[in-house]
């Protein structure tokens, strides 16, 4: 890389002579070398899902979670440094808490999703701080319906109709481009996000992996939670069938 | 005209809450087989006007808890704030813990004490009930940030008036119907005797199942004792 | 001019998206004497190994005391270690205040794995160089945890940290999946297996190692050296007995660790820190 060795890139002060900030995008890297994780909305709500690798069999299945809840209706997953994530999400959780408390209501996705962005932004302004080395897949349901936002450790923000970031972020794109988002409900979104999930996992090049996944939805009441055990497993059913049919092929 | 400042710096003379402005009465609990039951009635009074009728004071905080208050009802709200951005951060976890109605008690208890002593008191007695890991549970704890646990818990003019029948007619394994009816008759002692109780009143019901907080109804009265048919007799010209 | 201009703030990426800080903070971690943790259904047990810097000198103490449910075993900077310890007991304690219930091991770790956090993000600071695991009991049951210098935690069934603790954690997971069910005792005899197997031949005795347990009706508490004498003595007369395979398993077991200390020697590149050090 053409930074390197320049004294351009060791400061996230530092403007390199073409306009960038090379701390930036190197915390980026640690984004796209991390598992996968998706997002879609579908007609009545949002998926989220996520491939946590994991580093020693000796550790419990379903802990370290990478999605969190920051609200009673939306919940964020983490790609990128975990514990850097759980910064954002109680930075999070905090905006959502604080904004009902001031006007009565909970916050809406878009205003979140605004104030999320701005802080980490704010990491990326000052010499004494570095920028945060994940990015965030945030959804939830208000007013005008269900929502999906992603946030980048540059602190850019965009909604999205199915976003996904880490290792395996080209092609799961591309899988979701596939799909008829606008006319699939959620309970069919678990599995069709189970299905990227594992298609896109490197069986031959990464550690086992775990398969998350949370929704806000009609049928959760329009609160985040857990994708429910039976059809969670049922999806991950699915999707291993489906990769073995493609292995076949 | 400029203030003085006192000799603990500009805290000194700052104002507090002095007295309450819209109360609610008493707020009876009990322990019974299943769980705990709560009774109060809806009315708000401005000083001695009985001035809301529509004040719900038993509230559920969380899956394993009820709370129940007298007193001023605009501090019972802010009390409810409290608690139910605690019980939103306990669910945020989303792991297998859960603040119960042990906790909420204590921490109700800390927070009465602690506004006391600042001589900025929330001016209720709360009562706090809820069922958990089969464990029922029942507390109270007052302005000062009196507190205990018992099974059976009366507020205000209740712990004079119902806590006597109480006493004598209540116990723990008594089945639901019974400790309704019970909770009832002293309802209608305390509507009798006590000139802030409304006839509009729900009773709260909390198990291991989860919370059922009733629809207002009244309780049937007899006003037609000899005793009530000519008040004014007999003490002429005090009426 | 340098090998490496990334590697010497905490704030600093390197092209790669590694943070050489923190990972250099990890490798502290093994610099400690080991500690290793197991864990059942219902209880939990720490144990670590005692080093002392000179013959004049006692050991540091690596095991703490948190609250009655909880307790630590610590591997790095034992400083650090105080500090955080301290941090914890103090976190409990005000728990306890306001709620008068126990504090959630899962919820404790993540408080101090934020704490953690915080100083991979701040130039003045320094990342902590110790890791810690969290051994306790709450009301979803009995929890090993392993906090990492990087912010990370992860929850295990049975782990190893410090120096040589790869021989000990070769030989957890080779028994891991039957813990979930041992007694409290076996528990215990697993874990001085698993210290010993740190100790390269060096004879196990009741001096050179702290034990403690948690559990189901057991508050945390460091065993005292007569008892973890007793439970030495009773793994020896298993070890003798000729016919039982537990002998034979043990010496595959040496071999294996034998494999994975030179792994050790011939240093591997620092795993990255969102995977954690394994």
């Amino acid at each position: 890389m053409s930074s390197i060795g320049t004294g351009y890139d060791l400061s996230v002060t530092t403007f390199s002579p073409d306009g960038r900030v090379f701390q930036i995008e190197y915390a980026s890297k640690a984004v796209d070398n991390s598992g996968t994780v998706i997002g879609i909305k579908c007609k009545d709500g949002i998926v989220l899902g996520v491939e946590k690798l994991i580093a020693s069999k000796m550790m419990l299945p379903g802990s370290n979670r990478r999605i969190h809840a920051v609200h009673r209706n939306s919940g964020m997953a983490v790609a990128g440094l975990a514990a850097d994530g759980r910064q954002i999400v109680a930075r999070t959780k905090a905006e959502a808490i604080n904004y009902e408390k001031t006007y009565g209501e909970a916050i809406p996705v878009k205003e979140l999703a605004e104030r999320v962005a701005s802080y980490v932004h704010l990491c990326t302004l000052y010499w004494w701080l570095r920028p945060f080395g994940c990015g965030v897949i945030l959804g939830g349901y208000d007013r005008d319906g269900p929502q999906l936002y992603m946030v980048e450790p540059s602190g850019i923000s965009h909604r999205y109709y199915g976003a996904a970031i880490g290792k395996g972020r080209q092609a799961a794109k591309t899988e979701i481009e596939k799909l008829n988002l606008a006319g699939m409900s959620c309970r069919e979104g678990i599995v069709e996000v189970a299905k990227i999930i594992y298609s896109v996992h490197d069986e031959a090049k990464d550690k086992a992996f775990e398969l998350e996944m949370s929704w806000v939805c009609d049928e959760s009441n329009r609160l985040h939670q857990k994708v429910p055990e039976d059809l969670l497993n049922q999806a991950i059913m699915i999707a291993k069938a489906a990769l073995e049919e493609m292995d076949a092929d | 005209m400029e203030r003085i400042e006192g000799l603990l710096g500009p805290e000194d003379n700052k104002s507090h809450t002095l007295s309450p402005y819209v109360t609610g009465t008493s707020v009876l609990g009990l322990k019974y087989k299943d769980g705990v039951l709560m009774a109060a009635d809806m009315g708000g009074s401005y000083g001695s006007t009985l001035r809301y009728k529509n004040v719900e004071r038993v509230k559920p905080v969380g899956k394993h808890s009820l709370v129940g208050a007298s007193g001023e009802i605009s501090d019972f709200q802010e009390i409810m704030r409290y608690l139910d951005e605690l019980i939103l951060y306990d669910n945020m976890w989303d792991d297998d813990n859960s603040l119960g109605p042990k906790e909420i008690h204590n921490y109700l208890t800390r927070v009465m004490y602690n506004r006391r002593n600042k001589f900025d008191p929330l001016w209720n007695s709360l009562v706090v009930g809820g069922v958990k890991n089969g464990k029922k549970y029942l507390g109270t704890v007052s302005m000062l940030g009196v507190h205990y646990e018992d099974d059976h818990i009366a507020t205000g003019f209740g712990n004079h008036l119902a806590r006597p029948i109480l006493r004598a007619e209540h116990s723990n394994d008594m089945s639901y119907e019974d400790a309704v009816k019970l909770l009832e008759k002293c309802m209608l002692v305390l509507l009798y005797r006590d000139r802030s109780a409304i006839n509009k009143l729900q009773i709260s019901n909390i198990t291991e199942e989860g919370v059922t907080i009733s629809q207002p109804y009244s309780l049937k009265t007899f006003w037609g004792l000899s005793a009530f048919k000519d008040p004014t007799k007999g003490a002429q010209g005090s009426w | 001019m340098f090998r490496n201009q990334y590697d010497t703030d905490v704030t600093t990426w390197s092209p790669a998206g590694r943070l050489f800080q923190v990972e250099y903070a990890m490798e502290a971690v093994k610099q400690g004497s080991a500690a290793i943790g197991l864990r059942s259904k219902t209880h939990v047990v720490l144990a670590s190994v005692n080093k002392s810097n000179s013959e004049l000198s006692s050991h540091q103490k690596k095991i703490f005391k948190i609250d009655n449910h909880i307790g630590v075993a610590i591997a790095g900077l034992t400083a650090d270690g105080r500090v955080l310890s301290k941090y914890l007991r103090s976190e409990c304690i005000n728990y306890s205040f306001t709620y008068e219930s126990p504090l959630a091991v899962g919820r404790l770790v993540v408080q101090l794995a934020d704490k953690a956090q915080v100083c991979t993000q701040r130039s003045w600071k320094r990342p902590y160089g110790v890791g810690l695991l969290v051994a306790g009991l709450d009301e979803s049951g009995a929890h090993l945890y392993y906090n990492c210098p990087s912010g990370n935690y992860f929850e295990y069934q049975a782990f190893a940290i410090g120096s040589r603790s790869q021989s000990a954690k070769t030989y957890l997971e080779r028994k891991f999946e039957s813990f979930s069910n041992s007694s409290r005792d076996d528990l215990i005899k697993d874990a001085l297996f698993a210290i010993k197997e740190t100790l390269q031949g060096e004879k196990l005795t009741s001096s050179i190692c702290t034990v403690a347990v948690v559990g189901l009706e057991e508050d945390f508490h460091i065993l005292d050296q007569k008892t973890i004498q007793e439970f030495i003595e009773l793994l020896e007369i298993r070890e003798e007995a000729p016919v039982q395979e537990e002998a034979g398993q043990e010496e595959a077991g040496q071999e294996e660790a034998g494999a994975a200390m030179q792994e050790d020697a011939e240093v591997p590149p620092p795993a990255p820190m969102d995977i954690g050090d394994l």
